[in-house]
């Protein structure tokens, strides 16, 4: 049986610079397991540009910036298997097994010390939604048809109306129409778009394509094909509100309406996950609630932005590299642990909980507030203390957030459960 | 001129194709569609009704406890998934517990085995999720659950390896009596044949009309299902209905065989017999019923929703057998629930029947068994280690909520009546049937499917017709 120090579950952009830290902080004996036909995720079909403004402080396309990691991750000899598929991660005595399955190894039972967890996202389908109508073929979420379109070379449709104002939803708005389809609408059930500020002026507005707030599809017509759907605006409680509805006759309906992280393997696992989220609850280290298992990427909280994914995965890693190198040095000893508990607007914070013992001078919680809010203070409060206060002039869900909490604050209130963070009045 | 043509490949037709085959008949099935099981026998309940529920000696209640039985031997000699789970019938009043009884009486002159009434907490501990209001429940030990899509595909292939010709995509247009028999007319073409199945679902009531002054008279009655992720599969064991009342015959909530958990159906008389779309109001309607048996029925975990027509005939029973008008024309009509549970049993009697009027005698090679396509996700290690030691291809996974394998879909693909579409594949191994809902798998799925078909992709059908995946660019 094969034996790993560190075993990375997913070769996506989480998973490449989680390997590449854990290596460079001198985990020799690593293995990425992806199961697509190459590495670099979800990134080998985001084609268009505006990746690594942060990391590289240049705009490249989606492929562009995996390759610089995959190319770091070769230069590294980083090791990995393509095609393969993990069925199964289970823990033992500190001791992990992971069970994958590909075309040339068939079954391989694999131990290892630590895994990270970078399984990356899937897309709500339109079941999940409940979408009333017929179950015609026309109807992809947008990035299955991001795949047909940019990986594959086939168009999905020539008439299309997109529920969702998703990220990936306004992307292929844009890619549609470039490719010669005619995009009629984006229709949004909440009042504000779910997606990037600069997607919705550079993919809908620049190509003149209607953005609907508080709309959705109500039914869907074509008993083979999509001929059409029927939007009609909704109201506060998101119920469409009758006479509203409008037909728009369409051979394809493309759903950009949330991701959802992939988390089957952790919560067979055990591993707490977050209600939020969907992803594992984690400590300052990204460590989830079984030791030794770090979580990093859309596996743990959905993203807008690859360069925060990049940064977070190298903190998995070189925390995975500690762990190792700590490996059974040191019995689990009870911490000082305490939870950042998200309120007033606030949906959830990345990590939830900081063991202040452990945490580095610095560290960056990300988190996502519930609704638009303009000129709010983003404060964070240590007992009575106030340890964060920052105006923000504008905050959406689609946007994520982050504040940057000092070491020093937290030690000193020793014994405190929690912290809280919220947004207050200006 | 063929002995027999059954018109329609749903359960019921495939049923008395597969029992037609062990004798020796030259016989056609005739299928619209592009593949078995597109019709009612793909959106219903799944289940395998013990039997109490239909009036003693009606046809209902004479194929449902025939079936039932047939239906558990059958899924060990022609590998389809089936499950013994019970059912249960919950009544929420005091007053309804002599209704119970009833029933139970009932299931009992049919035959049914088992049937017993529970009571006080003997209830919860059967079914922890259960509403507390719920007052007494008949409890029915062979009630059961079944994959529809795998048991008709099973039906429909073993009759093909038997020598059953399968023509689909063709639709039929007239039936005429001749000297011998009959003319049926298609679109593509006019079959002679000495005797008629007519298994056509929610059309019937038309096939029988062209040849009978004994008028059928079939209303496509809608019904919406709400399937769950299959983290919510254990949220019931048993089959769980409801005692009908005043206010409707109320919906069902049952695991599936294959570990999902499904609640509905609703009931609408519908006009259009094509009519399978979801509405918001039956969705609603369908989640409040739901909740009237288990108030905390996870239905925000819903994957998907779909509708399903039963043929209700205006009789109220299944119409089986000739019209004395029409000889050598043997109705399977009405086949609405407990249709699926009865396939089997129906398949039985029709072929017994045909096979006498024609004095046809039973082949000495009749393949009676089948083997169905591995199945990875639930193989044991050392059987997948085997499976890809044969072929690579079934370490290959493509469907990563299911655990579907390439080995597998092109097994789906190349295998007798094997799949051309994206739903037949989904059909016969569940890829595309998880919680992404094929988002992942569909690209990788139509490439299997061009190549092993040699096709373009730009032909590719979700489910045959005008479904076209793509568009000319």
């Amino acid at each position: 049986m094969d034996r790993y120090d560190l075993i990375i579950i997913g070769g996506g952009p989480a998973g490449l610079a989680a390997a590449i830290s854990a290596k460079e902080q001198g985990v020799t004996n690593l293995l990425i397991l992806e199961r697509d036909q190459e590495l670099g995720g979800i990134l080998n079909q985001c084609i268009h540009n505006g990746f690594g403004l942060h990391t590289f402080k240049e705009e490249l396309t989606g492929p562009e910036y995996a390759q610089r990691f995959i190319d770091r991750a070769a230069e590294l000899e980083v090791p990995y298997k393509l095609q393969t598929m993990v069925l199964d991660i289970s823990e033992d005595g500190g001791e992990k097994t992971v069970t994958a399955m590909n075309r040339k190894d068939g079954l391989l039972v694999l131990k290892t010390k630590a895994v990270i967890l970078a399984m990356g996202c899937r897309e709500r389908p339109r079941g999940a939604l409940n979408i009333p109508g017929y179950r015609p073929a026309g109807i992809y979420t947008a990035g299955t048809a991001q795949r047909l379109v940019n990986m594959e070379g086939y168009m999905p449709g020539r008439e299309v109306v997109i529920l969702g104002s998703g990220d990936i939803g306004l992307i292929m708005a844009r890619r549609m129409t470039l490719e010669g389809a005619k995009v009629k609408v984006v229709a949004e059930l909440m009042p504000y778009s779910g997606g990037l500020q600069r997607n919705i002026v550079q993919c809908l507005e620049d190509f003149h394509i209607p953005l609907k707030l508080s709309h959705t599809v109500v039914d869907i017509q074509g008993k083979e094909r999509v001929t059409g759907v029927t939007l009609a605006e909704v109201d506060e409680n998101r119920k469409p509100i009758p006479g509203t509805e409008e037909f728009y006759s369409c051979d394809t309906l493309l759903l950009s309406c949330g991701l959802i992280p992939e988390n089957e393997l952790s919560a067979k696992m055990g591993i707490k996950l977050s209600r939020v989220t969907s992803g594992a609850v984690v400590n300052e280290s990204l460590e989830t609630s079984v030791e030794g298992v770090f979580a990093c990427g859309n596996v743990l909280h959905v993203h807008d932005l690859v360069d925060y994914v990049s940064e977070e995965a190298k903190r998995a890693g070189s925390h995975a590299a500690e762990y190792i190198h700590n490996w059974k040095e040191e019995a689990i000893k009870e911490t000082w642990e305490l939870e950042v508990e998200p309120q007033n607007g606030i949906r959830y914070t990345v990590p939830q909980t900081i063991r202040p013992e452990h945490m580095e001078e610095k560290l960056t919680l990300r988190f996502r507030v519930g609704a638009v809010y303009k000129d709010r203070y983003i404060s964070v409060y240590c007992g009575s203390k106030r340890i964060f206060h920052k105006k923000k002039k504008k905050m959406a869900p689609g946007e994520m957030e982050q504040v940057t909490l000092q070491k020093s604050d937290l030690t000193a209130a020793p014994g405190l459960d929690k912290i809280i963070m919220k947004l207050e009045e200006a | 001129m063929y002995d027999v043509v059954v018109i329609g490949a749903g359960v019921t037709g495939s049923a008395v194709a597969r029992e037609l085959s062990a004798y020796q008949l030259k016989t056609l099935v005739l299928e619209r569609e592009e593949d078995v099981c597109c019709g009612t026998s793909k959106a219903n309940s799944a289940i395998v009704h013990a039997g109490f529920d239909a009036e003693p000696g009606s046809w209902k209640a004479r194929m449902n406890v025939e079936g039932n039985l047939r239906i558990r031997q059958l899924s060990e000699k022609l590998d389809f998934p089936y499950k013994q789970n019970g059912s249960l019938v919950l009544c929420f009043e005091e007053e309804g517990i002599g209704k119970l009884e009833e029933l139970k009486e009932r299931g009992e002159k049919n035959g049914v085995e088992g049937l017993e009434i529970i009571t006080g907490e003997r209830i919860w501990e059967m079914e922890p999720n259960l509403s507390r209001q719920v007052k007494a429940m008949l409890y029915a030990p062979t009630g059961g659950i079944v994959c529809p899509f795998k048991m008709t595909i099973a039906l429909a292939e073993n009759a093909n390896v038997n020598g059953v010709e399968f023509v689909f995509d063709t639709c039929v247009e007239n039936i005429e009596k001749t000297a011998e028999g009959y003319r049926i007319e298609t679109e593509k073409g006019s079959y002679e044949t000495h005797c008629v199945v007519n298994a056509a679902g929610v059309y019937a009531d038309v096939f029988n009309n062209m040849v009978s002054k004994r008028k059928l008279s079939i209303t496509p009655r809608k019904g919406e299902y709400c399937l769950m992720d299959k983290k919510a599969g254990t949220f019931v064991s048993h089959t769980v209905f409801q005692l009908p009342t005043a206010m409707g015959k109320g919906v069902l909530i049952t695991p599936t065989v294959h570990g999902n958990l499904l609640a509905g159906p609703t009931a609408e008389d519908m006009e259009d017999r094509e009519g399978v779309q979801t509405t918001a109001s039956g969705i609603a309607k369908l989640s409040q019923q739901a909740k009237k048996s288990a108030e905390n029925v996870p239905l925000s975990m819903v994957i998907t929703s779909f509708a399903g027509l039963r043929a209700t005939e205006k009789g109220g029973d299944f119409v089986l057998g000739e019209p004395e008008d029409a000889k050598g024309f043997y109705n399977a009509a009405g086949i609405e629930s407990p249709g699926l549970s009865s396939a089997p049993a129906i398949g039985v009697y029709l072929a017994k029947q045909i096979s006498e009027q024609l004095g046809a005698e039973k082949k000495t090679d009749f393949v009676s068994t089948r083997k169905d396509i591995p199945c990875v996700s639930e193989a044991s290690p050392e059987e997948i280690r085997r499976l890809i030691e044969e072929d690579p291809a079934y370490g290959n996974v493509i469907c990563r909520c299911e655990t579907v394998t390439e080995g597998e879909i092109v097994n789906a693909i190349r295998r007798p009546l094997g799949a051309r579409s994206l739903d037949g594949v989904k059909r016969r191994t569940r890829a595309g049937m998880g919680r992404c809902q094929s988002g992942f798998c569909a690209p990788r799925t139509m490439e299997i499917l061009a190549r092993e078909l040699k096709k373009s992709p730009l032909e590719l059908t979700k489910t045959g017709g005008k479904s076209r995946l793509l568009t000319e660019v």
